[in-house]
């Protein structure tokens, strides 16, 4: 099968690489590129394990064609820290103990970035909202609502 | 998933030159329903057309006649951020920010959903009270039809093979008009419509109906006019009993079936009460700008 040449920004870095036009971004990105911290779970954009953010909007990986990606600025989970520093995002989760098996948390720290980026004022009811597309398993919802509260609450104080 | 080409036209004319060349064609805007289709082996293809590098499919423009014209390919939160969308087609806001989550909507566009044809689909109800026209390319040149014209079945639509969507244009509501769309849904966000309605009314100076339509979702096999509520609330005020009447026809129109989202029983119950509901929200839209 021919291969597309393909070259995006991701992480902050230019990116090369051949793609069957079938392959999903998720799959790029996990497959040739080694992002394995975007998951798959359910493949096909209900549960937000794979949310990456492309072009300051957060998108499921799995419903976007690696072709697609072309000329794309994308960040993923391994993008959010600054070196060995947690993102405040990151940071929250831990100390609310926001995670327990830990497959939804990428999606839910890159879409919850993708929100308090745009809205860092963001509500509860509207963290709620905008991560209706994330599921999760284990914990009820609750401490990873609590963690981007403390996440945003932070990032607000450290700007003011 | 299948292997296929992959084009990215930079132009109409291109798009429509590689749709007619007797290859297996779909064309892509935002995925979220195709690219999924695609992966669980509904629908195949030879070459798939990505159609967000072509200008007419990517603008969203208020033209001089109030009207507004989205690009097929426009995703819904560029429609639902808008502005111009927000204050003049509130409706369009009901129903853009109810399909899908966050990430669907930063890459669905109204055109898919339209062309998806699904009977549930959140765009289709609103976009037909608001009497939307949709302007179609093909081989043989352009032509327009009206977005309630466009459903032939499940899954099914009007699009002959080597057209494309361009765009769909709403045009400016009247003085002292308003819609309004809702669906219901057991869950709070991200679910399919197990019943929808939109409603659109407009006002004469005396304050009774000068105009309205109804249409319902996922209660027959394509989305509904309801002509009998239009007929239902013409000339008369807009009061508990016009919108009962109107609920009526809704109730009467609706053919649906049973299905794991809803039974047929609860869908024309459903019916009924939405477009009550949707009624007085579209008059309270109306009272809230005067």
């Amino acid at each position: 099968m021919k291969r597309t040449h393909v070259q995006a920004r991701i992480n902050g870095e230019e990116r090369d690489f051949l793609c069957e036009p079938r392959q999903s971004l998720l799959e790029i990105l996990r497959e040739e590129l080694g992002l394995t911290g975007s998951k798959e779970g359910c493949n096909n954009g209900n549960c937000g394990a794979c949310s990456v953010i492309m072009n300051s909007r957060v998108v499921n990986a799995c419903c976007v064609l690696g072709v697609e990606a072309d000329g794309a600025d994308i960040t993923t989970i391994e993008g959010i820290a600054h070196g060995d520093r947690l993102h405040p995002l990151q940071q929250a989760f831990l100390e609310e103990a926001a995670l327990q098996c830990g497959i939804c948390t990428p999606g839910f720290i890159v879409s919850a970035k993708a929100l308090l980026d745009r809205e860092p004022d963001a509500d509860e009811h509207r963290i709620r909202f905008w991560l209706s597309g994330n599921l999760c398993r284990c914990t009820g919802y609750d401490k990873i609502i609590r963690a981007v509260q403390r996440a945003a609450h932070q990032l607000q104080e450290t700007q003011a | 998933m299948q292997a296929f080409d992959y084009a990215r036209p930079g132009s109409l004319a291109e798009a429509l030159s590689l749709a007619s060349n007797g290859r297996r064609v779909l064309f892509l805007a935002g995925g979220t329903d195709v690219i999924i289709q695609l992966r669980e082996g509904r629908r195949s293809c030879d070459l798939l057309i990505d159609l967000k590098r072509i200008p007419e499919l990517t603008a969203l423009t208020e033209h001089p006649d109030g009207s507004l014209e989205i690009g097929a390919a426009v995703p819904l939160a560029e429609v639902y951020e808008n502005p111009a969308v927000r204050s003049r087609f509130p409706a369009l806001v009901d129903a853009a920010s109810l399909i899908g989550g966050i990430a669907i909507q930063s890459r669905a566009s109204l055109g898919g959903n339209l062309c998806n044809a699904s009977p549930a689909a959140d765009s289709s109800p609103a976009l037909m009270v608001l009497g939307a026209d949709l302007r179609i390319a093909g081989p043989s040149g352009e032509r327009t039809l009206p977005v309630a014209s466009f459903f032939l079945g499940p899954g099914r639509n009007a699009l002959q093979p080597g057209e494309v969507l361009i765009s769909i244009r709403v045009p400016a509501l009247p003085a002292n008009a308003a819609a309004f769309y809702h669906r219901f849904i057991p869950r709070n966000e991200m679910d399919i419509a197990v019943a929808s309605s939109g409603a659109f009314l407009a006002l004469d100076p005396g304050g009774r109906i000068a105009d309205a339509r109804v249409a319902l979702g996922a209660v027959a096999p394509t989305p509904i006019l309801v002509p009998a509520a239009r007929d239902a609330l013409l000339g008369r005020l807009p009061d508990a009993d016009a919108f009962a009447a109107a609920g009526q026809a809704a109730y009467d129109a609706a053919s649906p079936i049973d299905d794991m989202r809803g039974s047929a029983a609860q869908r024309r119950h459903l019916a009924r009460v939405l477009t009550v509901r949707a009624l007085e929200n579209a008059l309270r839209r109306i009272r809230a700008a005067n």
